[in-house]
């Protein structure tokens, strides 16, 4: 995928004598609790700079040390001066310190890494956004830049699934997507609770109602495997074609930059040539066991 | 009277499920259909009564419960505009297995099924023209029900500890 205007190319900050493997120390400057058990963290770098500036869909490994080190998309606006923003869920020994984390802590961040969205080819064309659960949190920064700048796109809509209506991300923001009358937001929850109202079923089950110009729509899909399998398969019966549709895979990164080959999948490197892949290049191993 | 036969046949034409249909089975359809509205929190039907009718939503969202004893109604799916709400009405032995409740008023087609089972008995063509229909809606919901008992965005960590703190 060739780079977006604007966008960040690793290759150029190694020639600006920025050392991919050696972590900024930011502080955190606050952390905001999503639901139960994802939060997000504002951080700014320690050194009184501006974050490190990002394209949609690119990612980050975020070092606690002593601890541990692991990836985590940005979850920000690209656009907007402000704090670095990531999207984090509780699941294992780096995360939940992370949770423990105050403000003014020091975390190590390298980044950011990995190919991004192809918001710019949306131009001009319906943006058609499909999230599960914490999957919604690397599809916000496109979301930021296509509201940023509303009049460049055509329709816009979000469906998105959840597990229950407890576990919503980023609740107020929907509401005022929702609100804004120039998006289509589509909520659904696995399981309904006592006082929803809202839809039952899976994501799949929106894509089928979704307003959309399937001739020229563009699909950003980030969510679980199988739930991208399933949500590509309704998208292409309902006529879109496969190099309109693009999926965010998750693999576990460890070097950032194609060295260790850790996210390896099939002949990709995740880390490198992803996360986000255009659906007919990683069509064929998607659901394959043995990668 | 000429518009709403109008109107019924227009939503009725439009719907998913009447897509790809012969006309000659089209008609069969408009002449067992008419249209109702239905108010939030009236139900369709009853698990367990007899399935003689189905709809279609043209409006509105319908949710499919189950009665739970201590926890009333569990709902376990949502339909809404264009999607057909009952699926029992062809297979034997034609009850409901679910109750039916609206959730947001509702304007609906609504199908006598009883005779559209007759017309299948006397029209294979149009009987599997039937068939078709009502097993996509049933692989539809296979397929989603086999999603949310895969608890694709549950936490593999759930169970143990998670911080319990102030939600914003």
């Amino acid at each position: 995928m060739s780079p977006e205007p604007g966008s960040i190319n690793l290759t150029d900050r190694i020639r600006g004598g920025v050392d991919p493997m050696v972590p900024r120390i930011y502080n955190v400057e606050r952390i905001r609790r999503n639901n139960h058990d994802t939060f997000t963290m504002e951080l700014n770098p320690a050194d009184g700079g501006n974050p490190e500036p990002f394209s949609a869909g690119q990612f980050n490994m975020l070092y606690i040390f002593g601890v541990g080190e692991i990836p985590v998309s940005i979850s920000g606006d690209p656009v907007q001066d402000g704090p670095l923003m990531h999207t984090i869920r509780e699941v294992g020994t780096v995360t939940r310190a992370m949770a423990r984390l105050k403000p003014g802590d020091s975390i190590g961040v390298r980044g950011p890494f990995g190919s991004h969205w192809p918001v710019e080819l949306a131009v001009g064309t319906d943006v058609v956004i499909v999230a599960g659960g914490i999957g919604l949190a690397p599809l916000r920064p496109v979301i930021y830049q296509v509201t940023g700048n509303r009049s460049r796109y055509g329709r816009m809509v979000l469906l998105y699934g959840a597990r229950a209506p407890k576990e919503i991300l980023y609740q107020r923001q929907l509401k005022a997507w929702g609100g804004s009358f120039d998006m289509d937001v589509h909520v659904t929850v696995d399981r309904g609770e006592r006082g929803w109202n809202g839809e039952i079923g899976v994501v799949t089950g929106l894509i089928r109602r979704a307003p959309l110009d399937r001739s020229g729509a563009i699909a950003l899909i980030c969510g679980p495997e199988i739930m991208m399998r399933f949500s590509a398969q309704e998208l292409l019966r309902r006529g879109m074609d496969k190099d309109r549709i693009y999926v965010s895979m998750e693999r576990n990164m460890k070097c950032g930059v194609g060295l260790c080959g850790h996210c390896q999948y099939g002949a990709k490197i995740i880390c490198k040539d992803g996360p986000v892949y255009r659906y007919d290049d990683i069509e064929s191993l998607l659901g394959r066991r043995e990668v | 009277m000429g518009d709403t036969l109008e109107t019924l046949k227009s939503d009725l034409f439009a719907a998913p499920f009447c897509e790809g249909l012969e006309d000659t089975h089209l008609e069969v359809l408009l002449a067992c259909a008419h249209e109702e509205r239905m108010p939030k929190g009236r139900f369709l039907f009853h698990e367990g009564a007899a399935a003689d009718y189905f709809y279609i939503i043209v409006s509105g969202r319908v949710g499919l419960e189950l009665n739970c004893p201590n926890r009333g109604g569990l709902s376990i799916q949502t339909c809404d505009a264009g999607d057909v709400v009952g699926s029992s009405w062809l297979i034997p032995p034609c009850i409901w297995r679910f109750d039916a409740r609206v959730l947001e008023e509702c304007r609906l087609v609504s199908m006598d099924a009883a005779v559209l089972r007759e017309h299948c008995k006397a029209d294979p063509t149009f009987g599997y023209a039937m068939v078709e229909r009502i097993a996509q809606v049933k692989a539809e919901r296979l397929d989603a029900a086999r999603l949310q008992l895969l608890d694709l965005y549950g936490n593999p960590e759930e169970g143990r500890h998670v911080a319990r703190t102030r939600i914003d």
